[in-house]
Formats: structure tokens, C-alpha cells, sequence
């Protein structure tokens, strides 16, 4: 493994456009190819450091953003003909499709992308390259694996029967602040009715929202809060926290897949498509596993019942998650929700 | 002389030619019903994803609701999964306020060209998405509220991926079975021309193996009527041709036969006459040998004017004769002055005219050898005809005579029947001319004993006179 460089950068004040939050560099090839991701670094630089030995000839800059800013930035360069990344990943894939139906994505065609399944490309110019479930985390320590609601189900039941327990202690993604929250919420609510009950449910209970993975994971290993819910499965895995577990509702699990696209006008398309190809190798699907980033989910092992499990998949209908007025709709509908039990 | 030749464009065959023109027609007939097809499948496409579009634009415009004076929208998911039909295809949708400011958008900055003027509810129209061409669909919702009143214009794009799709599949699955069709329609229109052909091949077959100097007619059983036409002209021309190279065969043949004899008498006579010192015997020979050369006149004239009539009879045209003419004339020329001055002639024709179709030259020269046999061998007086008798119109020479032995008139108007018997004055070749014109035109001769005499008639069909 050859490390050239490894540079954790903060936000450039100067820059007009938000910046990105890190950046590493892998490889010495010649030709450079920029990635610009929403993964964390550190997640991920198994399977990147994998490629570059694999391919001796490119190397990599890879930066970390956040999905609204990268978003943002990904948008402008494509409305501005700059030159944008190589490759875009990004988990708000709701961003991912409104760019590649805004015509900013350029399309690659191969087997392999040809063989995934329809949820998981759109056009050739979008692929998942991951399958991550959205689960509940919950501290081992403070609730037996018993105790812990399996099923949205039991988690309303839960609240209702022990809302003094549960008082403060439940976290879930603030969706105003997280995107990946949003999509979640979006697809609860486009999923089950129980959607509006968990609602009041959590604000019955005082449940917090907040913005972020690492925050919430933490709060739920250092006992701050009992359980979460619908937290990104690898964040639970990469966490590496012996107090926290995790649990695949059994009613229905949202499983995400990463969006990949290489945008119109990279620089370096033939390297991202060699970069896509590469992340759909065994060798890279099973470094993408112990990432976290990849579950099985055709495993029974895994906890997950097949028919429970629930895409989110890579087409316009997506779309409507990013829509102003409908994300305005759902917004205030949370909001109002969580304000309405504030008053007693 | 032969690079020449392989100079020259070479001769494509009646298969292929028939095959090009099928092959031809095959092709245009598929290219008009290949437009056509598309033409159809585009419409089909285009019929059943505008109503896709147009029920997703419906689908948005129901879920505008007002609130506090102003339209929103909650955008309907099953909109767009009615537009997912067309998986791989981009997306635009916009609601548009009264003022034509936008409500809500896929991109909020920017908004397709709607097409002014119209105020129908539901109008479809063509524009371009991102850079690439799609179809839109507007549909206008109007309001009247008491906080709100107006129209709000749903319009939901598309590009065109789906319907290009639907398009190429329609006209795959109606092409494929019409080329398979069109491969078997020249295959069997292949063996229907070559199996058509097949007659023509065999004869050109037959036409190349067959020895140039066979004259035998070919067969023309079996074969389809235009070749029939065909090769019967072939084969009468070579019936004719046959018939001149034996005609042709038989003069110079009896030309040698009928000519040594005399020819080797005159030189046998002028011989002796050139040694006889008597200018008696000199004076006899000399006489002999006058007649002799006299008779080699007759002869050869006889000879000469046989080939002539046989020659006629296959080349000449045929043209309606009158025999009653011929009789005449065979009575005004002077030839029967030659061989008797003094001879009692008479001339036995009726009103009507006695019409046949044959050549007028080879029934006189039939008819003047009839005269002269009748002159030479039998008695005054001598009576010439030409009557119709039912379907027959004859010409016929009568004398006073007892006629020729039954031995001689059996064997008539054969060739070689120049024997002892007749004198060299022979009725042979006379005869045998009157026979070939007979038989050239389809009639015969007759020799019966009459009251008065001996009859020689020729006899031919007659022709019905034209009024």
C-alpha cells in the first residue's frame, strides 16, 4: 500500500463554492483522477489504496464533502461547463437522479453495470454501488437484545408503554439538517402509514434529532441515548463500538445504495469508468463488506428478511424527494409534529 | 476477334433477369412497407406515452390544492411512477401560477418555452430538455376561490428514449417475420421462374447438341405455347430448307441421269458424222444428230422449268388465281406451234371464274405440260378445260386418244420413269412437274378415259371467290 500523502483539510474560507471537508491523495500514476465523495475517508481507503495498486498508472485525489454541498458545487460546474470531478458518489442519491435528469451525468455501458439490477442504475449514467440498510442502533448495555423493538411495530409499542424509559433518549437524523435523514423520512413516509404514528410517537417521548452519523452513534455507545432509528447501517459497523448493536426492522428495511456518476465534461471518463468497474469486482465488493458498506442482503444471516427489504431505488421518482414544495410539505409536517407535542 | 467479344458486356440470362426485376420489386414493395410500419409504430408510441404524460401532468394538477390564497403543490409520487414507464427517459415537470411564475419545478431557474397563445386545458407540444429533444404536455387546472382565482399550468416533460425504444421494437417485430416472408417469396418466385424456364433451357439444350446439317423438325409436344409459335417457324423454315437441299439434290441428280444419255448420242453422232466420207450418210448423221439436240432442248427446258416450279412452290407467295386464265394462256402461247402446227385446239371454260390460291407461274407450267403430253401422244382434237366441281377446282387437257397403257398411267409423274417403253420425247418430267405442283398445293392429278378421249386433270382445292 503506497500513501503518498494524506491531507485533512478545513473548509477554505476563501473558496466562493462550499469546499470539501478532506482530501487524500492515493497512488503516483500519472493520470489523476478526482473523486469527489460523501464517504468518509477513512471508510473507504481500503478499497481506493486496492485500485491504485491495481492500477499503477492512475492516482487518485479524493475528496470528502457533505452531500449538500457537493451537490451544490457538482450543479454549478455542470451549469458552468467547469471542469468538474471525474466521479461523483454521493448517499443523497435523491441529488444524485435530479443531476443525471438535469443532463449533467455522461453515460458509461459495460457488463457489469449492464447486469445490475434495474433500482440500481438509471440511463447508464447512475449506478449504486453500495447496499447499506438503514437500522436501529441501540446500546447493549442498557437493552437486553430481547428488550430491543424489532419492528417499527414494536418500537411504536415501546414508546407507548414506556415513554418515562424512553424519555430524551431515542435519536434519530434531523431531516431539515441531513439529507440522507430526508431521504430516509421520505421514504418512510412513502412507505407505511406508520410513518406519521413514529412521529408522535417521537415527540411524545421528547426524541432528538440531530444532524449527524457519527454524533448520534456515539451518543447511543456512550448511553446518552438508549436506541436510534434508521441510522445508516455502515456508520453502526465502522463505528466499531462494542456497546453498540444494530437491528434490520423486520416490518420493512430501507437498504441505500451509493450513487455513482461520472459527470458531462470530467476530465478522466475512461478512468472513472475503470474506477466503476473495478468497485464491482469481488475483490473491491468484499473490501466494499468489511467497509460496511456492503450486506448482503440475499443473506439470511444477516438478519434481514428478503422480502422486508426495501430499495430505495435509482430512478426520477426520486425526484420528488428533492422537490421544494413537496420537501417544504414534509418539513413542516415534521416540524409541526414535533411542536404539537412540545405543547402539553 | 475473340478479346473483342469478351470485351462485350456479358449476356445475362433470362433468370437473371426475371430474378433482378422480382429482387427489384421485393425491395421497393419492403421499403414503402418498412416506412410504413415505422410511420405506424412512431404513432403508436407516440399515442400511448402522451397519454402516460398526460395522465402523470393530471395526476399533479389534482394534487394542487390552495393554501392562504396561493397554490400548493404535493407532488404525487404515482405521478412519477406513472412517468418511471419510460424507465430511462429525464423528467421535467413545473407548476406555473396564474402570472406564469413558478409554483414548483424540477429546476426552478429554469423553465422549457411554453408555447403561447391557445387556452385549450390540454396541449402537447415539442421542445428540447438539457440538450435533448422531448415531449411536454401542458394541462391547465382554473380555480375560482375565494382567495384564489385563476389558472394554474401543470406542464410534465419527457424525453424520448421509450418511445424511440417502442418505436424500434414495434418495427422490429413486424419486419422480421416480413423479411422472412420476403426471403421465401424470392425463393419461390427462384424455382416458380426457373421451373417456368425449364422448357426454354431443354430447347436450348436440344439446340446445342443437334448436329447442324439435321433438318428434322423438332419436337414442340409439352412446350408452352409461345415457344410452340416460335418453334414452329423454326421448324418450317427447316421443312423448307430440307425440302430446297433435296429439290436442290434431285435436279442435279436427274439432271446426270436424263442429260448422259442424250449427250453421249450427239457426241456419238456428230462423231460419225465427222468421219463419214459419204455426203449421204453424212447428210443422215448430221439429221440424227439435229433431232438429238432438238430433244436436249426440250429436255433441258423441262429440267430447268421443273426446278423452277419445285422451287416456286416452297418460295413464291400464293396469290387467288383463276384457272380459267390459265387455260387461255396456256392456249395463246405459241409453244404447241413447235410441236404441231396444225393441231385442233379448243378452249372449254364456263362464266364463273375458278378460283384456287397457288402461283400462277407453276400451274402454267403444270398446265403447259399437260398440253404437250397431250400434243405429243395423244389424238386431235385436243380440248382444254378448268371447272369447278364441288370443293375441287380442275384444269384439265382432254384429246381424242385411247391414252397411255394402265402400266404407264400407275406409275404417272414419278421421277425416273423413263423406260424403253417411252420414247425420248418422254412424258416423265412433264408429268412429274404437273404431280409436284399438285402436290404443293394440296391437290392431285387425275388420268381418266373419257368417251371422247383421255382426260389428264390437275386438281386443287378451291378457293371461295370473294363477292
Amino acid at each position: 500500500m503506497k500513501i503518498l500523502r494524506l491531507a485533512a483539510a478545513l473548509v477554505l474560507l476563501a473558496s466562493p463554492l462550499p469546499a470539501q471537508e478532506a482530501t487524500a491523495r492515493f497512488g503516483e500514476g500519472g493520470t489523476e483522477v478526482l473523486v469527489r465523495s460523501t464517504t468518509d475517508i477513512q471508510i473507504i481507503r481500503p478499497v481506493i489504496e486496492r485500485f491504485v495498486t491495481r492500477n499503477p498508472d492512475l492516482s487518485i485525489r479524493y475528496e470528502q464533502w457533505g452531500s449538500n454541498a457537493l451537490f451544490d458545487r457538482s450543479r454549478a460546474d455542470c451549469q458552468s461547463g467547469d471542469a468538474p470531478a471525474d466521479a461523483i458518489v454521493s448517499s443523497a442519491v435523491q441529488q444524485m437522479v435530479w443531476l443525471v435528469n438535469a443532463g449533467c451525468a455522461q453515460p458509461y455501458r459495460s457488463a457489469v453495470t449492464l447486469a445490475l439490477p434495474q433500482a440500481r442504475r438509471w440511463r447508464d449514467e447512475l449506478w449504486g454501488i453500495t447496499t447499506e440498510p438503514a437500522v436501529i442502533a441501540y446500546n447493549k448495555d442498557l437493552l437486553s437484545a430481547e428488550d430491543v423493538p424489532r419492528s417499527r411495530f414494536a418500537l411504536l409499542d415501546a414508546m407507548r408503554d414506556n415513554p418515562e424509559f424512553y424519555r430524551k433518549r431515542i435519536a434519530t437524523y434531523d431531516i431539515s439538517e441531513s439529507g440522507l435523514g430526508f431521504l430516509f423520512a421520505y421514504s418512510d413516509s412513502l412507505e407505511a402509514t406508520t410513518f406519521g404514528a413514529l412521529l408522535e410517537g417521537f415527540a411524545r417521548i421528547e426524541a432528538v434529532a440531530t444532524c449527524c452519523s457519527a454524533e448520534i452513534i456515539a451518543g447511543v455507545a456512550d448511553g446518552t441515548y438508549l436506541l436510534a432509528y434508521n441510522v445508516l447501517g455502515s456508520y453502526v459497523l465502522n463505528a466499531d463500538a462494542a456497546t453498540v448493536g444494530m437491528v434490520l426492522p423486520e416490518d420493512y428495511t430501507l437498504v441505500l445504495s451509493r450513487g455513482l456518476m461520472i459527470p458531462k465534461g470530467a476530465a478522466q471518463p475512461a478512468a472513472a469508468g475503470r474506477l466503476l468497474e473495478f468497485l464491482f469486482t469481488a475483490e473491491a465488493q468484499s473490501l466494499l463488506a468489511q467497509a460496511g458498506l456492503v450486506v448482503d442482503t440475499d443473506d439470511d444471516d444477516a438478519g434481514m428478511d428478503v422480502g422486508a427489504r426495501r430499495f430505495i431505488p435509482l430512478s426520477p421518482t426520486l425526484l420528488v424527494a428533492r422537490d421544494a414544495s413537496h420537501r417544504d410539505l414534509l418539513l413542516r409536517f415534521w416540524s409541526e409534529t414535533f411542536r404539537q407535542a412540545e405543547i402539553p | 476477334m475473340s478479346d473483342a467479344i469478351a470485351l462485350k458486356r456479358p449476356v445475362r440470362s433470362l433468370v437473371t433477369r426475371v430474378m433482378g426485376t422480382v429482387l427489384v420489386l421485393l425491395v421497393l414493395g419492403g421499403l414503402l412497407v418498412s416506412a410504413s410500419i415505422w410511420w405506424n409504430g412512431r404513432l403508436a408510441a407516440r399515442q400511448s406515452y402522451d397519454r402516460i404524460l398526460l395522465g402523470a401532468a393530471r395526476d399533479i394538477a389534482e394534487s394542487v390544492r390552495i393554501l392562504d390564497g396561493a397554490p400548493l403543490v404535493d407532488l404525487p409520487v404515482s405521478a412519477f411512477q406513472l412517468l418511471a414507464q419510460a424507465p430511462d427517459d429525464r423528467i421535467y415537470y413545473a407548476v406555473h401560477g396564474p402570472g406564469g411564475d413558478i409554483v414548483t419545478g424540477v429546476d426552478p431557474d429554469r423553465t422549457v418555452d411554453r408555447p403561447s397563445g391557445g387556452t385549450a386545458p390540454v396541449r402537447f407540444f415539442d421542445a428540447m430538455l438539457n440538450g435533448e429533444p422531448a415531449r411536454f404536455v401542458q394541462v391547465t387546472r382554473r380555480f375560482v376561490e375565494r382567495d384564489f382565482s385563476g389558472p394554474v399550468d401543470v406542464v410534465v416533460g419527457q424525453t424520448l428514449r421509450a418511445r424511440q425504444a417502442m418505436t424500434r421494437e414495434l418495427m422490429l417485430d413486424a419486419l422480421l417475420p416480413m423479411a422472412i416472408a420476403g426471403v421465401a417469396l424470392m425463393v419461390l418466385s427462384f424455382l416458380v421462374i426457373s421451373s417456368a424456364l425449364r422448357p426454354l433451357g431443354s430447347l436450348v439444350e436440344d439446340l446445342s447438341l443437334r448436329d447442324p446439317r439435321d433438318l428434322t423438325p423438332m419436337p414442340t409436344d409439352r412446350l408452352p405455347r409461345e415457344l410452340q409459335v416460335m418453334l414452329g417457324a423454326m421448324n418450317r423454315f427447316m421443312q423448307r430448307l430440307d425440302r430446297q437441299v433435296d429439290a436442290m439434290r434431285n435436279l442435279i441428280s436427274d439432271t446426270a441421269h436424263q442429260l448422259r444419255t442424250p449427250v453421249a448420242a450427239i457426241r456419238v453422232h456428230t462423231e460419225t458424222a465427222a468421219a463419214e466420207t459419204d455426203a449421204g450418210a453424212r447428210a443422215l448423221a448430221l439429221d440424227r444428230l439435229q433431232a438429238r439436240t432438238r430433244s436436249l432442248d426440250v429436255l433441258l427446258n423441262q429440267l430447268l422449268a421443273r426446278a423452277l416450279v419445285i422451287h416456286r412452290t416452297d418460295s413464291a407467295p400464293r396469290a387467288p388465281v383463276d384457272l380459267r386464265e390459265i387455260a387461255l394462256e396456256m392456249l395463246e402461247r405459241d409453244d404447241h406451234a413447235v410441236l404441231m402446227p396444225d393441231a385442233d385446239l379448243r378452249l372449254v371454260i364456263g362464266e364463273d371464274p375458278v378460283m384456287v390460291r397457288a402461283d400462277a407461274f407453276s400451274l402454267g407450267e403444270a398446265g403447259r405440260n399437260l398440253l404437250g403430253n397431250a400434243l405429243t401422244h395423244g389424238g386431235q382434237p385436243i380440248l382444254v378445260g378448268a371447272e369447278r366441281a364441288g370443293p375441287d377446282a380442275i384444269l384439265w387437257v382432254e384429246d381424242g386418244g385411247p391414252g397411255p397403257e394402265a402400266a404407264v398411267i400407275e406409275r404417272l409423274g414419278q421421277r425416273f420413269n423413263r423406260n424403253s417403253a417411252t420414247s425420248e420425247q418422254g412424258t416423265g418430267i412433264g408429268l412429274s412437274i404437273v404431280a409436284a405442283v399438285a402436290a404443293a398445293f394440296g391437290g392431285r392429278v387425275e388420268m381418266t378415259r373419257t368417251d371422247t378421249g383421255f382426260r389428264a386433270s390437275l386438281i386443287l382445292p378451291a378457293e371461295e371467290t370473294t363477292p
